[in-house]
């Protein structure tokens, strides 16, 4: 059993949770994952670690609750305990694996959409912890929904753009990031973080300019240790595990559309489970698209 | 009139085929007290006994039936467990047919002795009656780390730990068991009367398990034998990582591996309303492949309501599955499409799987395996209509243990090098099973984890007797 510390809802719909696991926090980096389930009935959801304390033991994670697992997630309290916690999944970040002085020579900027702005997070902070500078943009739907800015303006230069233009600029992170390179600012490396649409749309931008592009990516996973093969991806034509090779890959090389698709498998019926969860067996079908009225 | 009964064995108790295909219950009842005395009747306790020397494990099978004879089944369980640490899975999952019970003296004239079925007798009785393993030795204080907790790690742990060895299993999933959790379904393999109850014994011998612990990403090898103390480790890690065929339309919406299709079911327990895990199994079912994953795979989708066939590119002779898995499929109404094999997976315009591409086979020359080489009949293609295609192709072991151990010697598939002792490149480092192999038997994975225990122990009393 893991222990949480600290739980509290964020910006909107996030949630974020302190965990007691000193075995991932011993080894994790920047870029892996853990599997956290809830209860002997849960599923194993994956969640991108947001930062983490190798001395208190402790991983902080920051999600959104967007079906039954998350849902349950999100109900507990500090004090309470999660049940099953393992981790660090998938391969660090490369830029932990790239020589400080290479890195202070690169103009890196990290594209943070929604809740993906917590693991850019733990990044922009372990490049800042190694002398190395960043930009951060942070995209979110409307003002309210912009995450964990004050943290990350200690850590990077920080631009934030919303899509009604309720905070910062206005605008897709698309517009901002070339608004920024029209602005003078020059980039080499990019790190795109964010729902699955705007990595592919940011990676349409970046090669463009020329500019080497990761995306992190989260699709379908059961096991997260290479067993299952439901994350598997196609990238540069073949098939990679997003859990064992990844989750980081080279965006230019992702086949976007085929992973969205993959995306959407479980969706009808992740969507009833939640409801009949959230509101009772209400849902009786006339939707036409459940099949839950045949 | 005697001597022709006795050719026959006693059959065993199933589920009817109509009534089991819509549950999830075990299929095979095995034998009551009545039915085991009468099958142990049929041994002829050989002076020469052949069923032992098929044995991986070496369990001496006629003591353990001379002593189900006289009906002292502590005596019984006694002898097995000197050897086995998991009877209970062993008389369900093992092929006896190609061990034990294919050199039984009896099988040259009728049927072999039933030996799986009283080896489940047995073990049965043991757990009904609250019986454990004994240890032989008192502590040594000696650690030992054993990485993962299926057949093989179990066997392995539960050796050293009589032994009198301090052992730690450490299992990547949350709940311990390894394949006998993940990969064999309930109907053939219970979990929490079987399954659990196995490991509960091994931890009733003293040995601790840490779930959640992914060696090569939580803590590597070199941490265990140095920060953490170990004297040796074991790793049994298995062959997790499923194979594809690399044909088109295989990233469609509703094909699976059989890993993953049985994960969900098996260990996520898909199947119960009450599991928030959801499994999508059509209306009809494709699995492909011929082996014992293949039918566990085809007739879990039945269970979940599909129709289902198996395609197959050898011929039924080949089918590498147990004979009683086949026969059992083809109970339940499983369809068998022998000599074909798939060409393409056909979607509609949102990447669901609508049909599959397949062309028929004929055996050709023999090939490295000895088995006749399955050649494509040009010009033979012809489609199948489904909505879900399971790819049961095998497995191969998962490269996160030897990618992260410096100095840990592979083969070309991935595979750890060991020795016939257990031994790897690695001084006190050993290893087993199908992270040695790949996928192969429960048993097989047993025999080199206990193997291992007697190597482990060699090399732990040199290393301190120097």
């Amino acid at each position: 059993m893991y222990r949480i510390l600290e739980a509290r809802n964020l910006a909107g719909p996030n949630y974020e949770m302190l965990v007691e696991a000193p075995r991932v926090a011993a080894r994790c980096l920047p870029g892996q994952f853990v599997i956290v389930k809830v209860g002997e009935e849960g599923e194993r959801i994956p969640l991108t670690i947001t930062d983490y304390d190798r001395e208190k033991g402790i991983i902080e994670l920051v999600y959104q609750p967007i079906g039954v697992s998350t849902g349950k997630l999100s109900r507990l309290q500090a004090g309470d305990v999660i049940t099953d916690f393992v981790g660090p999944l998938g391969q660090p970040s490369d830029l932990t694996g790239t020589p400080i002085e290479e890195l202070k020579k690169k103009k890196i900027v990290f594209v943070a959409g929604g809740v993906g702005t917590a693991p850019v997070y733990c990044q922009a902070k372990w490049l800042h912890e190694h002398g190395v500078q960043s930009d951060v943009i942070i995209g979110a739907k409307t003002k309210d929904l912009v995450m964990l800015e004050d943290k990350m303006k200690k850590v990077a230069n920080v631009f934030v753009t919303t899509d009604d233009g309720s905070y910062g600029r206005k605008g897709m992170v698309t517009k901002c990031l070339e608004d920024l390179i029209a602005e003078g600012h020059v980039y080499d490396h990019c790190v795109c973080i964010g729902p699955m649409i705007m990595m592919k749309f940011t990676c349409l931008t970046t090669k463009k300019y020329g500019i080497h592009t990761v995306v992190s990516m989260n699709p379908i996973m059961v096991d997260g240790t290479g067993m299952c093969g439901a994350c598997r991806l196609i990238v540069g034509g073949e098939v990679r595990f997003a859990c064992v090779d990844g989750p980081e890959f080279d965006g230019h090389l992702v086949d976007f559309d085929l992973a969205m698709k993959r995306q959407t498998l479980y969706r009808t019926k992740e969507g009833e489970t939640f409801l009949a969860w959230k509101e009772g067996k209400t849902h009786s079908g006339g939707c036409g698209q459940c099949g839950g009225d045949k | 009139m005697a001597e022709i009964k006795g050719l026959k064995r006693v059959p065993v108790r199933e589920q009817d085929p109509k009534v089991r295909a819509a549950n999830f219950d075990e299929v095979c009842l095995g034998y009551n007290e009545e039915e085991a005395l009468e099958e142990a009747g049929r041994c002829l306790h050989c002076k020469n006994p052949k069923c032992v020397q098929g044995c991986p494990v070496s369990i001496n099978i006629p003591e353990f039936i001379a002593a189900l004879k006289q009906k002292d089944y502590d005596k019984a369980y006694d002898v097995i467990s000197e050897s086995s640490s998991l009877p209970a899975v062993c008389g369900r999952v093992c092929p006896q047919e190609t061990q034990c019970e294919g050199q039984c003296i009896r099988g040259i004239k009728g049927d072999a002795v039933s030996i799986g079925k009283l080896e489940r007798f047995v073990a049965d009785w043991a757990k009904e009656n609250d019986r454990h393993m004994k240890c032989y030795r008192g502590r040594s204080g000696h650690k030992v780390a054993v990485i993962g907790s299926g057949p093989s790690g179990l066997t392995c742990a539960g050796d050293l730990a009589k032994q009198g060895y301090d052992v730690t299993i450490f299992e990547a999933l949350h709940k311990a068991g390894g394949v006998l959790v993940y990969g064999i379904p309930e109907f053939r393999l219970p979990k929490d009367k079987i399954v659990a109850k196995e490991v509960e014994n091994v931890q009733c011998l003293g040995v601790k398990i840490e779930t959640n612990v992914i060696i090569g990403r939580s803590v590597t090898i070199e941490d265990l034998l140095t920060q953490e103390g170990f004297d040796a480790v074991y790793i049994g890690s298995g062959a997790g990582l499923p194979m594809f065929m690399n044909i088109p339309g295989e990233q469609a919406k509703g094909v699976f591996s059989a890993n993953e299709f049985l994960t969900r079911n098996n260990l996520m327990k898909a199947y119960r309303d009450d599991f928030d895990t959801p499994i999508i199994c059509g209306k009809k079912v494709v699995v492909v492949g011929g082996g014992n994953v293949a039918m566990d795979a085809a007739r879990t989708a039945l269970r979940l309501g599909a129709e289902v066939h198996v395609v197959y590119r050898r011929s039924e002779a080949e089918l590498p599955a147990r004979k009683e898995e086949v026969h059992h499929a083809k109970e339940e109404g499983i369809q068998f499409d022998l000599l074909t094999n798939p060409v393409e997976i056909l979607t509609d315009d949102q990447d669901n799987v609508t049909g599959m591409k397949v062309i028929r086979m004929e055996l050709g020359e023999p090939d490295a395996s000895g088995r006749r080489r399955p050649v494509p009949v040009e010009g033979s293609e012809f489609e199948i209509a489904c909505d879900t295609v399971i790819m049961a192709l095998g497995t191969r072991p998962n490269p996160l243990i030897s990618s992260t151990t410096e100095g840990l010697e592979t083969n070309r598939k991935k595979c750890i090098v060991a020795d016939e002792a257990g031994a790897t490149s690695l001084p006190g480092v050993f290893a087993g099973g199908d992270a040695v192999t790949g996928a192969a038997t429960v048993i097989l994975a047993m025999g080199a984890g206990k193997q291992a225990a007697k190597s482990i122990d060699e090399y732990i009393r040199k290393k301190y007797a120097e």
